[in-house]
């Protein structure tokens, strides 16, 4: 068997608490997004793309979806002879189970899986961020500032930074300092959550972790800090482009907005780094005469005889006519009658929306009405997401 | 199913649709914005459960190659079985093109003899429809018939069936004449170039017409023995296009805008499987107006857009305007182009401001990768 230069492992184990009811059934990393995708394909799609070819994928919570879409992983041409996907659940050993405690016990539970591997490098990733990188110039930075740990930045508003892992550098990007979520923060520089550690010094650690009882097996809160105050060789990687965590409701539904710019950020057309997912096999979309789309991505399978405005479509929904669509992401499969109007929501996967409904109407907040749910003719959908039926009378 | 092989055999009349078939066989002309022809039938024959498919190659194969790989995405990339491409003897042998379909069918009797299934389906690309083989089989076994041919019900006045063979059967079902393009025929009964056939009574009417210098399959192998073979005739009910020429390559492809013609291709029966090319979903801009159009992944549309079909990446600038049209992959219709009634072949590149149109019973054609 060839050497693994770099094995590529994803924490897909999160519950994403903050996505509501858009996780209730599923693992964050397998919500759909952008139009055709699952947020999983990001990173899957970036190993593809910058040649990493093994990839150990940890599940966790409501890992069924996430399973039978990964598959043998074909989609991401991840299905080799050597290496490929991994799926690596929890399991139970002798002496009992465990869950995952945290990001770095997950990889710490699986040392058996990366030593079979035995790679130079093991890249730690996450399987809930939208971006595209080339984790290949990643690597080559660590390898040229020869670190044991490399951590990629982005800069971010410094208002923001609280909500991230901050980190204070030297003129030669070598880490001084690392805050989790630091009140006053010293920098504006916020870990992305993509490591590269050596993998012997990477176990070395997670093997300390593992007998401090007072650590919550962390990399942020605990492996990283501790990495740093044992004075080992942390660089930081400088990223420049579109990143987004979409943890909550808002910033979620943000960055599918994001992609309906004139010219987007992360640009999803982009032949020389393609996203890939799985296929849903359905023909091209049709729109109907006495439609109007526009500022929208629309997918296959999709028919639309009504108005679409700076939304996103997924595969085989269809919209009735005299429907207005605004501000929204309408998950796949979704039936939306005639003469409905939706204005700032996340319509969740086969949602029915009869004829005559009104989800939302300017409200600030994003309303979701959850996958499968069926509103009535002539409903109101509130702002806190509550049904009112159409009295009778 | 499991008992029956298909042939998809693409020895077919290319002479009224060259315009489109330069570079590629008719089986790999590209179709109702993301598929080839090839892949209905493929599709039909796969989600009958059928599992073992070879594909009787003419020439030209390059981009069919390119399309099938390994059959995976129909499924057909099996430990056992699966698919299998079978290229034309004279690429061998040094024959030369005389051969004709027996031939072809002759060189690769192993194949067909050493397959383990007991019957045999064979059909051409380019009758489009979304076909239930289980129907039919159970039909072949009913009637107890030698060979079964499916045919539909067409009224007469459409060009594209000057290229058909016209089937006339008694009320029973059983054939008793078949003509090819006749200038004159009878009823309204088309053939859709499927057969199903024990596998030994193939092998039986290939090696006979082989040795008696046969070169055609239906006017030597069938017509030569309508008399001598028990033929019946199965009815198909439902979307049926033939795609062999031009204008009915356009037709069919506008056709699809209906919606019930949409959902009766794609959604009502099985699914239709192709080539998987990770576009992204189709972006709409600011200024689009499109309408009554069929949009693939990948395309980028910010102008305008009636009657027409927009494959794979098609990029559309501002105030492009494009009517009654079918645009293939990758093409590009710069600002302010207005498109009638055209048929641009793949990577066409339409330059600012022209304008081109042909007629709705004569759409212009722009060849592959041409720059205007």
């Amino acid at each position: 068997m060839r050497k693994t230069e770099c094995l590529a492992m994803i924490l897909a184990g999160g519950q994403g608490s903050r996505l509501g009811t858009l996780t209730k059934k599923i693992a964050k990393p397998a919500v759909p997004f952008g139009g055709k995708y699952r947020i999983i394909d990001f990173p899957l799609s970036n190993c593809h793309n910058s040649g990493i070819d093994t990839v150990g994928i940890l599940t966790q919570y409501q890992p069924l979806a996430l399973h039978s879409y990964i598959g043998a992983g074909g989609a991401w041409d991840l299905d080799r002879k050597d290496g490929g996907v991994y799926i690596l659940p929890p399991y139970a050993r002798e002496k009992g189970a465990e869950w995952y405690k945290g990001t770095a016990d997950a990889i710490y539970q699986n040392i058996n899986f990366i030593e079979m591997i035995n790679p130079s490098y093991v890249l730690v990733l996450s399987g809930d961020h939208i971006y595209t990188m080339d984790y290949s110039q990643m690597i080559e930075y660590h390898k040229t500032k020869k670190a044991e740990a490399t951590i990629s930045v982005i800069e971010v508003p410094l208002e923001e930074a609280p909500r991230f892992g901050i980190m204070n550098t030297a003129e030669n990007g070598r880490i001084t300092a690392f805050q989790e979520k630091p009140a006053q923060p010293v920098s504006n520089l916020a870990s992305m959550g993509i490591y590269i550690f050596n993998w012997k010094f990477l176990k070395r650690s997670l093997e300390e972790d593992a007998k401090d009882p007072a650590s919550s097996h962390d990399f942020g809160k605990n492996v990283i800090p501790k990495m740093l105050a044992g004075g080992h060789k942390l660089f930081a990687y400088p990223f420049q482009g579109y990143w987004k965590d979409v943890g909550t409701v808002e910033s979620f539904w943000e960055a599918n907005m994001d992609l309906l710019a004139d010219e987007p950020e992360l640009n999803l057309h982009d032949p020389v780094w393609r996203v890939y997912s799985v296929n849903p096999t359905r023909p091209p979309h049709y729109i109907a005469e006495g439609a109007n789309v526009q500022c929208s991505l629309i997918s296959e399978g999709a028919v639309i005889y009504g108005q679409v405005e700076r939304s996103v479509i997924f595969p085989g929904v269809q919209v009735g006519a005299g429907t207005v669509i605004k501000d929204s992401v309408i998950m796949p499969y979704a039936q939306i009658g005639e003469n409905v109007q939706i204005h700032r929501a996340i319509v969740g996967r086969r949602c029915v929306i009869e004829a005559d409904v009104k989800v939302g109407d300017n409200q600030e907040d994003i309303i979701v009405v959850p996958e499968g749910d069926v509103v009535e003719r002539g409903a109101q959908v509130s702002a806190d997401g509550i049904i009112t039926q159409k009295q009778v009378g | 199913m499991k008992r029956v092989m298909g042939i998809i055999n693409l020895h077919e009349n290319e002479s009224l649709i060259q315009e489109i078939t330069v570079h590629r066989p008719l089986a790999a002309v590209p179709f109702a914005g993301r598929y080839r022809l090839i892949d209905f039938i493929l599709s039909s024959m796969v989600n009958s459960g059928m599992q073992n498919i070879g594909i009787l190659v003419k020439n030209k194969s390059r981009s069919l190659m390119d399309h099938l790989r390994s059959g995976k995405e129909w499924d057909l990339a099996r430990k056992r079985d699966g698919l299998f491409i079978l290229p034309p003897a004279h690429t061998i042998t040094g024959a030369g093109n005389g051969y004709g379909d027996i031939g072809n069918f002759h060189h690769h009797l192993d194949y067909i003899e050493s397959s383990p299934q007991k019957h045999v389906l064979i059909s051409s690309s380019h009758t489009i429809c979304n076909m239930n083989y289980r129907k039919v089989f159970q039909f072949h076994e009913n009637t107890g018939a030698d060979i079964t041919m499916v045919y539909n019900e067409q009224p007469a006045d459409r060009d594209e069936l000057s290229l058909c063979t016209w089937m006339e059967t008694t009320e029973d079902g059983r054939v008793i004449d078949l003509a090819l393009h006749p200038g004159k025929h009878k009823g309204s009964k088309v053939s859709m170039d499927m057969y199903l056939m024990k596998k030994e009574l193939l092998v039986d009417i290939i090696s006979g017409c082989y040795a008696r210098g046969g070169v055609d399959f239906l006017k030597d192998g069938i017509i030569k023995n309508l008399e001598r073979l028990n033929i019946f005739g199965y009815a198909h009910r439902g979307f049926v296009a033939r795609i062999n020429s031009v204008s009915s390559y356009y037709q069919h492809n506008l056709e699809l805008l209906k919606p019930d013609k949409w959902q009766e291709l794609f959604v009502k029966s099985g699914l239709v499987y192709t080539k998987v090319k990770d576009e992204a979903p189709a972006k709409y801009k600011e200024n689009a107006r499109v309408s009554n159009a069929m949009v693939a992944n990948g395309c980028i549309v910010e102008g305008t857009v009636e009657n027409s079909v927009l494959f794979r990446g098609v990029k559309v600038h501002k105030g492009a305007c494009i009517k009654n049209s079918i645009i293939m992959q990758k093409c590009e219709i710069a600002a302010n182009a207005v498109l009638e009634n055209v048929i641009c072949d793949k990577d066409v590149l339409i330059t600012t401001g022209k304008w081109l149109k042909g007629d709705q019973t004569y759409p212009l054609v722009i060849e592959k990768g041409t720059v205007i």
